[in-house]
């Protein structure tokens, strides 16, 4: 495999249903999403498209300024992004069609749709399950419904979290999404009316949240601000990737490790293992022992997932 | 001001709450104080649902908070001087007005107050005046004596401070002490005299202080349970009958140095009779330090001599056993330094930290101490003290016995790094002890330790007055890392913990002496199956009340979650269901081929020879 340094990195996913091309034939929740591509965000103003298999760029977008967060639709047919405000420049989401046939080097330069979305900047964003349709979380802790098509606020919950919201990332129909935010909690939300549907309050600022699959479970991660992680020591920093129950709203286990703040979780498809990345400069890759899937510490009442 | 004599209207005589009111609750709950940023919170401990807040007082602008010994008051103490405030509705119910106090001692008996501030009192033009006020003659003295009652003050004093090696000044506290009946204080000049006043006059008791040249600390022996029953039984008999049995004495323990060619020196005497009752001569003493067990069945100097070169170190502990004729006296000697010693209550045993670790009396960031804790017990047998058992490389340097004895906890306080709890078990294998049987278990063998725990950063380890359950605190005061406190039973297992921001203090409310006699406590713990039962039915029947509450919630939490989803799914399903209709067609068509693409990413040709 090829590798490219990238500079500046932020955000950078594979397109749905799995991370290797031969693992997604299995899998039937996606009958269209291929997983060929990855899709990668960066400081540098780049938006850059990658053959997972092999590590080539296929095409490079240029912007004004930094991409701040990238994701795919279901399908993997478009892709979402958010750019900087900065520089005179507004804060703009953009989606493009990927064009999937041959190589996948032939892509158009101009988005399918572009907005500039008024308020409060938009710090990350996803597709939800109606088409047409994006989730965006907000500087300000505003979450909110936008028709991508006419760049219209379709519906927004102005106080879904009291600072930042950090990350949001999607549960396996898109029909909820959890949020993380500074305010020191997580929230799901409904994709659709946009309530709030549970809260996970901890201790420190949170930077990520994850949703675990056919488990009842969330991942939170975050700890003390980086700028004050050298007056602090290391086990006042909660540095700790923390599971929460979903439905019951109580924390049932941690996992140390990261000596710096975590910033970003993400479960395996199959919710067979987890990665988290930190401050600290490392990834963690955590494989689940057999007990995580056997033993049912609630009992055996039965969660939709 | 009017020359007529207007008659003071007779106060309406109101009866005064139950200053012991809390002892009455019915289900036995022990109360605690937290102080956290400018927030005071009193709470109640029991069983986990018993456990709530008493009561959210408002004081404001004080600088800590403190019991007195029997759990009647709690103090605040404010720039104005100190308050205290106590009974069933928190009412304030005495204060007294010395200025910037820092300090205060209550008596044990809580008939009496000593406070003490840094600035020597100074009374202005126009103050107020009266018994309960500083009087002009009172100027430039720091210490005073008050008693609570009637908020009188008795008397003030000048605190003599000792040079202390640094050239820094050094104040012991508490500056008076007191006799544990409340009927003397006495207070030390040191390498002069000790001084003692009567209560509650407070004149120089005989007019005269014992003179005794050299003399560095002393004292008080303790009460035990049996002096305290026929004090108060001659208290309540007494004031009919003149018969009066002579006034049981009290005892002080002294110590001098060696000074020229005189040995250093331990000294009994009986007060007020002022008769020497032993003495004990040492040698090669650098310091003494004094401990009674708390029922005043023994005495510990703990001795720490030097070598004739004064190159190292050691120590010998001179037990003197006080209830025998003659105060017999027996020595431990120990090739370590012992850095902590305490008395089993109520018991016959005691516990040292002892250390040779070099880096002793050099403290520094990031060093603890290694040490070892002992346990010494009294053989019935030979009658002298025999090593129990030891428990080698520890840091453990805090020794803190349940109140009741038996259990004892180790805990390493005030390093940056170990904060470790140790809970042990003195009897562990003695099921049912019975008083005065004698113990026939092989020597050391009945010691456990039921648990370990850690508090990171603990700066105070109390037990609770029932000896049932243990506090640990990191306050705000020492540190700012992880400030906030934690409760434990005595095995050793967490049942709380709160990490608070700016957490200051967390002080169990004292109870006083129980008030069944010997025989009531007796029958108790002959019958304790029949009263246990009782509470046993009553934990069962919560802890199923708790379990079917809490699994009807998670029942409904889940049925809610489900019941979303369900509607959710099945909106996305409609929401689809236009798209799908469409794709259907076109999908029904299609034929599903599962191909394999493998793709040679690189090839690496190597000559194998």
């Amino acid at each position: 495999m090829v590798t490219t340094e990238l500079f500046g990195l932020l955000m950078l996913t594979v397109s749905p249903a799995s991370f290797f091309p031969y693992v997604q034939k299995k899998i039937k929740r996606h009958p269209i999403a291929e997983s060929r591509f990855m899709i990668s965000g960066s400081a540098d103003n780049q938006l850059r498209l990658w053959n997972v298999a092999n590590g080539k760029c296929l095409y490079t977008w240029e912007f004004p300024t930094a991409v701040k967060r990238v994701a795919f639709s279901e399908d993997d047919k478009q892709v979402v992004c958010i750019t900087e405000q900065r520089m005179g420049h507004q804060c703009a989401i953009r989606v493009f069609n990927i064009n999937r046939s041959g190589d996948g080097t032939k892509q158009s330069k101009e988005p399918d749709h572009m907005f500039n979305p008024i308020g409060s900047k938009a710090n990350v964003c996803a597709f939800t399950a109606q088409p047409g349709v994006i989730v965006t979380g907000h500087e300000s802790g505003k979450v909110a419904l936008f028709n991508y098509k006419t760049g219209e606020e379709i519906d927004n919950n102005e106080r879904a979290h009291g600072d930042v919201v950090t990350d949001l990332q999607m549960s396996p129909d898109r029909t909820y999404c959890i949020t993380s935010s500074k305010d020191k909690s997580a929230r799901i939300h409904d994709t659709k009316t946009l309530d709030v549907i549970k809260t996970f309050t901890t201790e420190t600022p949170l930077n990520s949240a994850a949703i675990a699959p056919d488990k009842p479970y969330v991942l939170l991660g975050g700890g003390q601000e980086a700028m004050s992680v050298t007056t602090t020591s290391l086990r006042q920093g909660k540095f700790e990737t923390r599971f929460w129950h979903k439905v019951f709203e109580e924390e049932v286990g941690r996992v140390k490790g990261h000596f710096g703040p975590i910033n970003t979780i993400a479960v395996h498809p199959k919710g067979i293992s987890y990665s988290s990345g930190g401050e600290d400069g490392f990834v963690r890759v955590h494989h689940y022992d057999d007990s995580y899937f056997k033993t049912e510490p609630y009992g055996d009442l039965q969660i939709d997932t | 001001m009017d020359e007529a004599y207007v008659e003071p209207e007779a106060e309406e005589y109101a009866p005064r709450e139950h200053l012991r009111a809390w002892l009455a609750d019915p289900q036995g709950r022990d109360q605690y104080v937290v102080y956290r940023g400018e927030d005071v919170e009193i709470f109640w401990h029991g069983k986990p649902s018993q456990c709530e807040l008493a009561y959210k007082p408002d004081w404001r602008d004080f600088l800590y908070v403190s019991w007195s010994p029997l759990g009647t008051y709690i103090a605040t103490l404010h720039r104005q001087g100190v308050r205290l405030w106590g009974g069933p509705s928190w009412k304030p119910q005495q204060r007294f007005a010395h200025p910037l106090v820092k300090l205060i001692d209550f008596s044990p008996c809580e008939n009496y107050l000593i406070t003490w501030s840094n600035e020597a009192i100074v009374v202005p033009e126009g103050k107020p005046q009266g018994p309960q006020y500083f009087s002009p003659e009172d100027e430039g003295d720091n210490l005073a004596v008050w008693d609570i009652k009637s908020g009188h003050l008795l008397r003030t004093f000048s605190t003599n401070a000792v040079e202390g090696p640094a050239g820094k000044r050094q104040m012991q506290w508490p500056a008076l002490k007191w006799s544990p009946d409340d009927k003397f204080v006495a207070r030390v000049t040191p390498g002069q005299m000790i001084s003692v006043h009567e209560l509650p006059s407070m004149f120089l008791h005989g007019k005269k202080s014992l003179k005794i040249e050299g003399v560095v600390d002393f004292e008080w022996c303790s009460l035990s349970d049996k002096d305290r029953d026929e004090a108060e039984k001659a208290a309540s008999v007494g004031a009919g009958s003149k018969i009066a049995k002579k006034d049981p004495e009290n005892m002080i323990a002294y110590w001098t140095p060696e000074v020229a060619n005189q040995p250093a020196r331990v000294t009994l005497l009986s007060f007020p009779s002022r008769t020497i009752l032993r003495q004990k001569n040492l040698f090669n003493v650098s310091e003494c330090k004094l401990y009674w067990q708390n029922q005043g069945d023994f005495l510990c100097v703990k001795v720490d001599r030097h070598t004739k070169t004064k190159k190292s170190i050691f120590c010998n502990l001179e037990i003197f056993r006080v209830r025998e004729k003659d105060f017999p006296v027996e020595v431990v000697e120990l090739k370590d330094t012992v850095t902590d010693f305490s008395w089993e209550p109520k018991g016959e045993r005691f516990a040292i930290v002892s250390t040779n670790d070099p880096n002793l009396g050099n403290p520094g960031p990031g060093i603890t101490i290694k040490t070892d804790v002992s346990f010494y017990q009294l053989d019935r047998v030979k009658n002298d003290f025999k090593l129990l058992k030891t428990l080698p490389n520890r840091t453990s340097n805090a020794i803190r016995w349940s109140p009741r004895g038996r259990f004892v906890v180790l805990a390493t306080v005030g390093s940056s790094t170990k904060s470790e709890l140790e809970f042990w078990d003195l009897d562990f294998t003695l099921e049912d002890r019975r008083d005065g049987q004698v113990v026939k278990e092989e020597w050391g063998s009945t010691i456990s330790r039921l648990g370990v725990a850690d508090h990171y950063g603990v700066t105070d380890v109390e037990w609770d007055p029932s000896g049932r359950y243990l506090a640990t605190s990191a306050s705000a005061w020492t540190h700012t890392l992880e400030n906030g406190y934690a409760l434990w039973d005595f095995r050793g297992q967490n049942l709380l913990k709160q990490i608070q921001d700016r957490f200051k203090q967390f002080l169990w409310r004292p109870r006083p002496r129980t008030l069944l006699s010997k025989e009531q406590q007796k029958q108790i713990r002959k019958n304790l199956k029949e009263f246990s039962r009782v509470f046993e039915e009553e934990d069962q029947k919560e802890n199923e009340t708790v379990n079917t509450e809490l699994f009807a919630l998670r029942r409904r939490l889940v049925d809610e979650w489900n019941a979303w989803r369900a509607r959710s799914k099945k909106e996305l399903a409609e929401d689809k269901g236009q798209d799908h209709a469409k794709e259907k067609q076109s999908e029904e068509d299609k034929e599903e081929i599962e191909v394999w693409v493998e793709e040679i990413i690189e090839q690496i040709e190597e000559e194998v020879e």
